[in-house]
């Protein structure tokens, strides 16, 4: 076979296993830091410090028993929990993760880093992520439960309505970039301003960045805005009368949304592969250090600040959050005009 | 050809999708199955090398409009149509609705006939193969669409504006005067 086409199934497969690495490592990670922010170990018997914990989660949840509500309906009900998941991996397809290698002189021309590279690659991640919201409203409505039904239609109103600023302040980005390929917006980032500050597109959208990490926070359902899980009211949400592998897959799908919209928002706005001082071949290393801060606020988040009210986060989305985006978008589109007019 | 082989796969799945859209009986699957109708013509605006115009697609109406659809039916918990409570006396099933709304459907499938019928034109190969430029690239696209068709897409926005406003006057309740 050829050792090009070889490399590159290696390159797709490789991802894939990451992806499934970084929904137990999150978990590992949620609880740990959990522990230690409110000062004890957090998983600590299975494997040295609990470092196995996720294998025996994912062990005991292979073994439940599967239940369905005699209400719930049949099709739907199965169909949710996959649809949340492939969603969730699909969504990884035009994420560039490092810039092109020849393996050290293993191949002639360079292949890319990531599963696939297309032009159009910001508009196939954003469709898929849109895909992403039906696994949560039909496991909320099939479930023929009252608390998943409710799970079900707070996540649909809310992922629709974040929706808006976190492409409107995407847009900017495109605007500055000058294409929709991530791999190429990512290159757009390489080198210095004056000599010492990265070109990275966070200093020229500071605000863009902070309504995308908003955004993305309500897209991912993540406290402070997990409202279509919120236990105190909701028991579990639109996941309630799910069990064993079924339940498992909605984590899951969770985690690997938080690490696409992680990877995202490296790719986007924090200069990708790219440091100063650091040779292109460790960009990957790079990379996996801006994802896994990312990654590290995020669950910094969630165990600091309280949940919101469902009105005041529909408020704030519509009213607050949407009005910045689009001042953003003006504002980004006149000074561009102005020095490139 | 295996191009050949997903052309057909792609719209007997639309057609057979959106046949079963008017088919069922529980809105919740039609939705969902307008959805998939959706993912497949997706499919083919790719193979005619439009990227762009098959992810518009897919984000605005299987992304957005469909799960405002799916929120609407949720949120009312529409009860399956029964066939037994068929309501005679709805103001679209009156004679008159129904013998125009035949008369439309056999208008546009003379249309359909028509426009097959001199399919010519068909076996020219488009966008990119054609040797041109690739139309359906995103910066030609909104070249074309800001410079020879201004008019129509302010007029398409002022359209849109013009619904909202509506839609937002409509929804809003009339505060009681204390």
């Amino acid at each position: 076979m050829d050792l090009r086409l070889l490399l590159q199934l290696a390159v797709i497969g490789f991802t894939f296993f990451m992806l499934i690495n970084a929904s137990a490592l999150l978990v590992l990670a949620e609880r740990k830091v959990m522990g230690f922010m409110q000062q004890r170990y957090g998983p600590y018997l299975v494997g040295p410090h609990g470092a196995l914990q996720p294998l025996a989660d994912i062990l005991k949840l292979l073994f439940k028993e599967e239940l369905r509500p005699k209400g719930a309906d049949k099709w739907l009900f199965t169909l949710a929990p996959i649809l949340s998941v492939t969603a969730a991996f699909a969504a990884f397809a035009t994420v560039p993760w490092g810039a092109e290698t020849t393996f050290f002189g293993l191949l002639d021309e360079p292949i890319k880093l990531g599963v696939a590279d297309v032009n159009v690659g910001l508009l196939v991640i954003f469709a898929i992520t849109s895909m992403g919201v039906y696994g949560i409203v039909l496991a909320g409505w099939s479930s023929n439960s009252k608390y998943s039904l409710f799970g079900g239609l707070r996540a649909s109103a809310q992922m629709i309505s974040y929706e808006l600023s976190y492409a409107t302040s995407l847009a900017a980005v495109v605007m500055l970039a000058g294409s929709l390929s991530v791999r190429e917006i990512v290159d757009s980032q390489a080198g210095l301003w004056f000599g010492f500050i990265p070109r990275w597109l966070i200093f020229l959208q500071p605000v863009g960045f902070l309504v995308y990490a908003i955004a993305g926070v309500a897209e991912t359902n993540r406290a402070p805005f997990d409202f279509p899980e919120a236990e105190q009211e909701l028991v579990a949400g639109y996941n309630t009368e799910y069990s064993s592998v079924r339940f498992a897959l909605f984590p899951q799908a969770e985690y690997i949304n938080m690490a696409t919209m992680s990877a995202v928002a490296s790719d986007l706005y924090l200069g990708g592969w790219h440091f100063p001082g650091v040779p292109v071949w460790l960009g990957w290393a790079v990379f996996l250090a801006k994802v896994g801060a990312f990654l590290f606020f995020y669950i910094w988040m969630r165990w600091t600040l309280p949940r919101y009210r469902y009105d005041q986060l529909m408020g704030f989305g519509w009213k607050f959050l949407l009005p910045l985006s689009v001042v953003n978008l003006i504002a980004t589109a006149g000074v561009w005009l102005y020095f490139n007019a | 050809m295996p191009e050949t082989l997903v052309f057909y796969l792609f719209s007997g799945l639309a057609i057979v999708a959106s046949a079963l859209v008017i088919g069922q009986r529980n809105p919740m699957y039609s939705v969902l199955l307008l959805v998939l109708s959706f993912a497949a013509i997706a499919g083919l605006f790719l193979q005619l090398d439009a990227p762009f115009l098959a992810l518009a697609l897919m984000i605005v109406y299987a992304g957005a409009i469909m799960v405002l659809f799916l929120f609407v039916v949720m949120l009312l918990n529409a009860p399956q149509e029964d066939a037994l409570t068929w309501d005679r006396a709805h103001p679209l099933r009156h004679p008159v609705v129904t013998r125009f709304g035949t008369l439309l459907a056999v208008v546009l499938s003379v249309e359909l006939a028509y426009a097959l019928m001199r399919g010519n034109d068909l076996a020219q190969p488009v966008g990119s193969r054609a040797g041109g430029e690739l139309v359906s690239s995103v910066r030609e696209l909104g070249r074309v669409l800001f410079t020879d068709y201004m008019f129509a897409f302010e007029a398409t926005s002022i359209l849109i504006l013009v619904a909202m406003v509506g839609a937002v006057i409509l929804a809003r309740r009339e505060r009681e005067p204390s």
